[in-house]
């Protein structure tokens, strides 16, 4: 869905559909997680739990009405922005996304910004060298890296800068923790709190990016090679401007839009790739409440989780579109 | 994504040198591994599956040999079965995963583009609509959603899989149906009375088929690593049926006494993904050749 202008009644048009699109997604989650054989009632109750306990249970969470009359009560109240409660804790869904989405979303855009970062300056140096050892090389370990599992690669990591360098007795610096999003029982506060943060981001946050920085590098150098060979360059080349200048200014002026394009295509699917890398270092991210609400049947927060995903692409994309005209100036009317 | 980013590289290195071959070296290691999948858990001395005789074999290190004298490529997980087998019998499931997954999802996907390609109006904004509700997820969000449908396993993997792959290819199919669509051979068979179905059949959908073809090879890939991501969630294949993704995630815990459990498994899965995207890519290559040259 790309427009090239941006007109009112087209706007109106485009909203529209955006939002209809929107709440087919909710409704398509709702139906498909109604169809799910899984009962919650058996999930949530003790083991020594009677019939009718369970029927009681499924009464109170309304799971015993039709599948229509759940459906319009369940419209009903997200339409007045009521996702409901947990059936696990009873915790409004909200605050439990609430918790999870911050998370995942400064670990997924951490590592974007940083992937696009490397990736376009590793991608344009692979194009001014192209055909040379250092782009063959580069172009293997990205090829390599695109290929492998964001949690297999973890593991690789913990292995390396945890253990291995414990057993090394490498300098304390060196050592990465491996599990958590900060020391588990000590209080810090203020600097000390964001720099144990940060000690505990460094695995997590360039794992991602490595991987993230891959596909950029490997689609900048492409584009890069493509510009490269424009008449427009060469007779920027002519007209006597250096290479520098070449690659800094009509070079760059030329990937702005397709990079925040692709950016606003990545970052929900980062946001939700991460759900390998909350699992491996225990980040308590929107990933790993989406995993364990739909293991317990847990059906109004995997619902918000759907929602929440299902929004954050669709703000990507506006965002994307409406800073179009400011990467590209050609968009402009 | 725009153009294929590995893609002009080979190009470019080959040019001049010989014909493009780029094909040959992950064809090779794909058959390689087909071949060791089918022939090694078949060969193996002792039953992959089979646990027995723990405290003598278990977590030997790769390239050792275990108490009871048995030589171990791979090393051995915490049951003492052998790694090596265990991953060409994970391989079976793998690479079935990603042929039948995205194979069926690129057949569904085509068989869908070329109606709402071909049919136009109602129906086509229909299909089109719901490619774009199914979209609008991340496809990792619709597998999680989709595997909490069904008792976790090989079928309801590949159900998942071929119901949240098939809309990229319906989209390409389409966009190509309708170019070709308006080509003057069309009209010239409809007046020749080739009855709709075979126009669609025999005179359209054969050029929009290697656009098909193409996309759905690079998501072979794809399906072997989000199979891998689910199994490894435990959400996918189940132990004691071994899936790389469920060997990487049973040697987890054992990162410290014995990281090979998971290591081990991993490097099979790269190795095939990588094979698997590269062979994409050069497919991908020749046509792109081919249409230049036409």
């Amino acid at each position: 869905m790309r427009y090239h202008r941006v007109r009112s009644p087209a706007l109106v048009r485009v909203a529209a559909r955006t939002a209809l699109l929107y709440w087919c997604v909710l409704s398509l989650t709702f139906v498909l997680l109604r169809l799910a054989p899984g009962d919650p009632a058996t999930f949530l109750l003790p083991p020594g739990a009677t019939a009718a306990d369970a029927a009681r249970l499924r009464a109170e969470l309304e799971l015993d009405r039709p599948v229509a009359v759940q459906y319009a009560r369940w419209a009903e109240h997200t339409l007045h922005a009521d996702l409901g409660r947990s059936f696990v804790d009873q915790r409004p869904v909200m605050a439990v996304i609430g918790d999870a989405l911050p998370v995942s979303l400064a670990l997924g855009g951490a590592s974007l910004l940083l992937s696009f970062l490397v990736g376009a300056i590793t991608g344009v140096f692979q194009a001014a060298r192209h055909g040379r050892a250092a782009d063959l090389a580069i172009t293997t370990v990205s090829v390599v890296l695109a290929s492998s599992p964001a949690y297999w690669l973890g593991l690789a990591g913990i292995a390396c800068f945890t253990y291995l360098a414990s057993t090394l007795d490498l300098p304390l610096w060196m050592r990465l923790p491996a599990v958590g999003m900060t020391t588990p029982g000590v209080e810090l506060h203020g600097a000390a709190h964001l720099a144990d943060l940060i000690r505990h981001s460094v695995l997590p946050v360039s794992l991602l990016a490595a991987i993230g920085a891959a596909g950029v590098a490997r689609y900048v150098r492409s584009s890069a090679l493509d510009v490269m060979r424009a008449d427009w360059l060469r007779t920027a080349r002519a007209k006597g401007a250096g290479e520098r200048r070449v690659l800094a200014h009509h070079l760059a002026a030329n990937l702005r839009a397709p990079l925040l394009t692709l950016f606003a295509l990545a970052l929900p699917g980062t946001v939700a790739g991460s759900v390998f890398v909350e699992t491996i270092f225990g980040w308590p991210g929107m990933g790993r409440l989406m995993v364990t609400s739909i293991v317990a049947r847990d059906y109004p927060v995997a619902l918000g989780c759907a929602a929440a995903y299902g929004l954050l692409v669709l703000l990507a994309n506006l965002a994307a579109e409406l800073l179009l005209p400011w990467a590209d100036p050609r968009v402009r009317e | 994504m725009g153009r294929p980013a590995g893609a002009g590289v080979r190009i470019e290195w080959q040019r001049g040198r010989t014909a493009d071959a780029s094909w040959l070296a992950p064809a090779i290691v794909l058959g390689v591994l087909a071949i060791g999948v089918v022939l090694v858990p078949a060969l193996a001395a002792r039953d992959p599956l089979r646990i027995e005789d723990v405290l003598a074999r278990r977590l030997v290190p790769p390239l050792a040999h275990d108490l009871r004298g048995e030589f171990h490529l791979l090393g051995t997980d915490r049951f003492g079965r052998d790694l090596f087998v265990r991953m060409m019998l994970a391989g079976r499931l793998s690479l079935l995963v990603g042929v039948v997954g995205a194979g069926l999802a690129g057949a569904l996907g085509t068989l869908i583009g070329a109606i709402a390609g071909w049919a136009g109006g109602a129906l086509d904004r229909l299909l089109m609509a719901l490619a774009d509700v199914l979209l609008a997820l991340p496809r990792l969000v619709l597998l999680l959603v989709g595997v909490a449908l069904w008792a976790p396993g090989l079928q309801t993997v590949l159900v998942v899989l071929i119901g949240t792959g098939w809309m990229g290819i319906a989209r390409l199919v389409r966009a190509e149906v309708i170019a070709v669509r308006a080509r003057p051979y069309v009209p010239a068979a409809r007046a020749l009375g080739a009855a709709p179905g075979r126009l669609l059949f025999r005179h359209v959908l054969p050029n929009a088929l290697g656009t098909a073809v193409v996309a759905t090879t690079l998501g072979v890939g794809n399906a072997i690593l989000l199979e891998s991501g689910l199994s490894f969630l435990g959400l996918g294949i189940q132990p004691p049926s071994p899936s790389w993704g469920n060997m990487i995630s049973g040697g987890r815990d054992l990162l410290v006494v014995a990281p090979w459990v998971a290591l081990v498994p991993g490097i099979a899965l790269v190795l095939t993904v990588l094979a698997a995207s590269l062979l994409g890519d050069a497919w991908r290559d020749r046509l792109a050749g081919e249409r230049v040259t036409r």
